[in-house]
């Protein structure tokens, strides 16, 4: 049964708990996401710039993580993260035992399967911005760094922008697998606080209503920037 | 790399394949027949039906899939009266519990995706269903629903390959599925990338199956956009 009791602040309740490990949560995905769109920006520019070996790798890499499930990803990263960055540090000539801490193998997992997402979007919104658009600014002599800066990338952000949202939303919710390595995020402490207070019902319930406040939060965020985004469009 | 372990352990993740392919073949086939009462309900012209449909979608889509197996595996046992109900009979097995929440994640988004297919359906083809005489039922089942399926199949496609690989997660109440043998052989012989490799290509050819299928079904439903030789 459903114990309010057990959500308050203070030694007795989990609430504090809870809130500390929301902001765990945010903070994963925030970075999780900003790693994948790092990524993407690469991926995406391996799939247009039309060197067929980079696009290669782009497809391979985009297919791969959308195909096989996340958890597969997140425990590949988990057993194998610290030992292959202990044999690059040994090629580097660094013999010391080095460990990843959950917070990273957390934000590389996730990060590298929100890249995949954010480039399929970042490719999208490309696609979309014509042609004419580059001409244009060739033909006005700006360089390919300031066409890029100033006439690609924010056009590209603008159209990608709604694409960008629901990769937010999937990475927030991606983050709950990480629970399984041990980051004590908004899942983890739930888990934990049921197994001591003999409550799941409680603490699943608390989790679910946690994660929707947050997704709810996020996507009013996501159509504000939309609107900010859109507010310079002529009205056909 | 050790290929040796990667073709062991291929064989012994295969072995995970029958249950993953149950969950699979289950959900999916649950899933796509309550979704469409949902669908409608979301479409309808009627305030209360919609308006809960949407809360529903709301609710199961902004949370995640592993606080739904969570709630539904340990959450719901401790409630008094479920555990006296015939319910406890399903609830009490973990594998009924994950059929349960991946049917209830999965009607939420194919719903979704439905409904956007139901209300592609233009005005004019109502319109001549009306001038034809056809009552309402016949005309959903002989006209809306499988103009609004075609309409849907990409998205559904998708739906389903994400489910394939939601059935990873069930792994973590107790079902060993591939994901669970696979975990199993990286804690074991500690082999993470062979593991990896293995699980991960079974799960790569099934949603390679899944988009050939989707591929199939559109070019079968689609006859005016094949291309004439």
């Amino acid at each position: 049964m459903i114990r309010f009791d057990l959500l308050i602040f203070g030694d007795t309740g989990w609430g504090d708990e809870l809130l500390i490990s929301s902001i765990m949560t945010i903070l994963v995905s925030l970075s999780a996401m900003s790693l994948g769109v790092f990524v993407a920006i690469f991926t995406t520019w391996a799939k247009i710039s039309g060197n067929l070996i980079l696009k290669i790798f782009a497809n391979f890499y985009t297919t791969v993580i959308r195909g096989i499930p996340e958890l597969l990803v997140i425990y590949l990263i988990f057993f194998g993260g610290s030992a292959s960055i202990m044999y690059v540090a040994k090629i580097f000539g660094y013999n010391g035992y080095i460990e990843l801490n959950a917070f990273t193998m957390g934000t590389i997992s996730i990060g590298l399967i929100s890249a995949a997402y954010s480039t399929e979007v970042f490719r999208g919104a490309y696609s979309i911005v014509s042609k004419g658009q580059t001409e244009a600014a060739q033909s006005l002599g700006l360089s390919k760094l300031h066409t890029f800066t100033k006439v690609l990338a924010p056009q590209i952000l603008k159209h990608a922008l709604p694409g960008l949202g629901n990769v937010w939303q999937i990475t927030l919710k991606d983050t709950a697998l990480v629970s399984v390595t041990g980051l004590v995020e908004i899942m983890r402490q739930s888990r934990i606080a049921s197994n001591v207070s003999h409550s799941p019902l409680t603490f699943c319930l608390s989790a679910a209503i946690l994660y929707l406040i947050l997704t709810t939060f996020s996507s009013k965020i996501f159509n504000k920037l939309e609107e900010y985004s859109n507010k310079n469009n002529v009205a056909a | 790399m050790n290929f040796e372990l990667i073709y062991n352990n291929f064989f012994i993740i295969l072995s995970g394949l029958d249950e993953t392919l149950k969950l699979v073949v289950i959900s999916l086939s649950l899933g796509f027949i309550i979704s469409i009462p949902f669908a409608l309900a979301r479409a309808s012209s009627i305030k209360i039906l919609s308006q809960s449909a949407y809360y529903y979608v709301f609710v199961i889509r902004g949370t995640p899939l592993l606080v739904q197996i969570y709630l539904i595996y340990y959450g719901l046992g401790t409630i008094e009266f479920i555990r006296e109900s015939f319910l406890w009979f399903v609830l009490k097995d973990p594998f009924f519990c994950g059929i349960l929440a991946l049917v209830i994640n999965t009607v939420a988004y194919t719903a979704e995706i439905f409904r956007g297919g139901i209300q592609s359906v233009t005005k004019g083809q109502i319109e001549s269903c009306k001038s034809l005489g056809m009552n309402r039922f016949t005309m959903y089942i002989k006209i809306i629903l499988p103009c609004a399926f075609r309409q849907a199949l990409p998205g559904y496609g998708n739906e389903m390959i994400l489910m394939v690989k939601s059935t990873s997660l069930i792994s973590l109440i107790t079902i060993m599925e591939m994901t669970g043998l696979a975990r199993n052989i990286m804690y074991k012989n500690y082999a993470p990338v062979e593991a990896f490799l293995a699980a991960g290509s079974i799960y790569l050819f099934l949603n390679f199956l899944v988009v050939q299928l989707i591929k199939f079904l559109e070019w079968k439903y689609n006859p005016h956009l094949r291309i004439k030789t």
